[in-house]
């Protein structure tokens, strides 16, 4: 299933392709071919409670093809029913992405930073580096399980984004250790000497714990854009 | 609730019978924001309720014959089939919070006093989690060898941890995308219960063949379990046992735990050792030797003795 977006750039509107996930229709939107089409395109991920941005942003600046993928329950993806959202569903979600678009560079916001390290580690040879950036929803549920809790949407809530991820998500527990264990996996797995960069200038537990691993390295978005644009895949 | 009678063989009929096991008396569904759940009780509906909850990949049917021995003592055992469980709906995403939630909505469903919790397994951690967000609803707590402990793993180097992680996490990434339209193979009654018996290898055929005939429907091609068939054992994510254990100290009702000496797969292997230093206060903890993972169905009459008198 394909269909047409609205207008996501001066030269094209983007398209949005459809990816299935288990029972979940993912909305993975291209919103530029860039100056060279069959350049390893670059994967946005939104942060908690957003979708993938109308156009690419001032920010970022790549030579070929940029993509974004609405996460389960986000713009225009399928809203489960009952909630029961993790952080490894979404790795998931970008699995389904990978599976369709190959070899990517992700940058990703917020929640979507996270996800990015998680995949990475997953599949270091088709994620040619990530970017960790700011954005909602990057520091999550802290390092240990609070207080058992069950929370409810308030009544009326927009069904979208999905209130129960709001929730949800924003409780995901992220012990610094088991962040540290993905990037020695990214790190032991990748091609590359530094394919994890950290641009986010809040550092919760886990992001701080990441910074500190070998194979890390600190830049601004645009740097490190230019860093793996400059990358080649020897995974 | 009767077995289901018409059109089974005399053979699957047969096997519909067992020693001691009774459905339910009365089965109703309870909503959860929007996720249909079957609770289903055994017993005179005003008598004080005990709430019940079964162990991962099992529901509420596996209860059939120990919850009889609960509600003939004179409880309102009452019980529900998790999210993708039994006869509760099948969902987009599965998650520890989301069945606490619905175990809560199940909760609200009952008369607003306090009341025994018990569970067996993952159900038996569910029960402590409850009982900590929720200490005004519960009267006393019975977890059947359902403390998980990182005790078992403690003699494993960090390498072989993380190797595993990493196994799981690629075996995980490969079972999702498998799994559109996926469906349960269909089998004959004999073929579920041999399927499900590598999972619980210390039970009994009959017990097994039982289970298929509350537990799974039949279909033109064959028996299938009602379970989810995208559910799978396992998975990633920064979960550690230790956190379920630290629910324990801050019980504040009466607590029993039960411990089936006898390591199998579906087991976590603890020891009394591990759980000792975790109890409440007055709490009590019982260990029986011989017995595998399964207590209540195992030894049915020994643990509902103990549940009673405990109770009592």
């Amino acid at each position: 299933m394909t269909g047409t977006s609205t207008s996501a750039n001066g030269d094209r509107p983007a398209e949005t392709s459809w990816l299935r996930h288990h029972r979940i229709d993912l909305a993975l939107h291209r919103l530029t071919d860039g100056e060279d089409p069959t350049f390893r395109p670059l994967l946005l991920l939104h942060g908690l409670g957003e979708r993938t941005p109308g156009a690419v942003p001032a920010e970022v600046a790549w030579p070929g093809p940029v993509f974004g993928l609405d996460f389960t329950g986000h713009g225009r993806s399928t809203v489960p029913v009952g909630g029961g959202y993790t952080s490894e569903i979404l790795v998931g979600d970008v699995d389904a992405a990978l599976d369709r678009l190959g070899q990517v560079t992700i940058l990703g916001r917020g929640l979507g930073a996270y996800i990015a390290l998680l995949i990475s580690a997953a599949r270091p040879a088709q994620v040619v580096g990530a970017v960790l950036a700011d954005g909602p929803g990057l520091a999550g549920g802290g390092v240990h399980p609070g207080s058992p809790m069950v929370a409810y949407p308030a009544p009326g809530s927009a069904p979208v984004p999905d209130p129960f991820a709001l929730l949800e998500l924003a409780r995901d527990v992220r012990p610094p250790d088991y962040a540290q264990t993905y990037v020695r996996f990214v790190v032991e797995r990748s091609g590359l000497e530094r394919p994890v960069m950290v641009a986010a200038m809040v550092r919760p537990a886990w992001l701080a714990a990441v910074a500190a691993e070998p194979g890390v390295a600190e830049a601004g978005i645009g740097e490190a854009l230019a860093f793996f644009a400059g990358s080649a895949d020897t995974a | 609730m009767a077995p289901p009678s018409v059109d089974l063989t005399d053979t699957e009929q047969a096997a519909a019978r067992y020693p001691g096991a009774r459905r339910p008396d009365r089965r109703r569904v309870v909503e959860a924001a929007g996720v249909a759940l079957s609770v289903v009780e055994w017993g005179d509906v005003d008598a004080p309720p005990l709430l019940t909850a079964h162990g991962g990949f099992d529901f509420a049917g596996t209860l059939d014959v120990f919850a009889p021995m609960l509600a003939d003592a004179g409880w309102r055992v009452v019980s529900w089939d998790q999210r993708g469980h039994g006869d509760s709906a099948w969902t987009h995403l599965y998650s520890w919070e989301a069945d606490l939630r619905d175990a809560s909505a199940v909760i609200a469903s009952l008369p607003p006093t306090p009341m025994p919790f018990l569970g067996h397994s993952k159900g038996g951690s569910m029960v402590m989690h409850l009982a900590n967000l929720a200490p005004h609803r519960v009267s006393a707590l019975v977890n059947l060898d359902g403390l998980p402990s990182d005790g078992t793993m403690t003699d494993v180097a960090d390498h072989e941890r993380t190797r595993r992680l990493r196994d799981e996490m690629d075996a995980w990434l490969a079972h999702r995308r498998t799994l559109v339209d996926k469906q349960r193979r269909p089998g004959t009654i004999e073929e579920l219960a041999e399927r499900r018996g590598r999972m619980n290898p210390r039970l009994s055929t009959e017990w097994l063949r039982y289970l298929v005939t509350v537990g799974a429907t039949k279909d033109d091609d064959g028996w299938r379990w009602k379970l989810d068939p995208t559910m799978r054992m396992g998975g990633f994510g920064p979960w550690r046992p230790e956190w379920s254990m630290l629910r324990l100290p801050g019980i504040g009702v009466p607590f029993l735990g039960v411990l089936g000496m006898d390591l199998e797969v579906m087991g976590w292997g603890t020891q009394p050792r591990h759980v000792l230093p975790y109890l409440p206060p007055g709490g009590r903890l019982e260990v029986l030797e011989g017995v595998g993972h399964f207590v209540h169905i195992e030894q049915p009459h020994q643990v509902a003795d103990l549940v009673l008198e405990f109770l009592s």
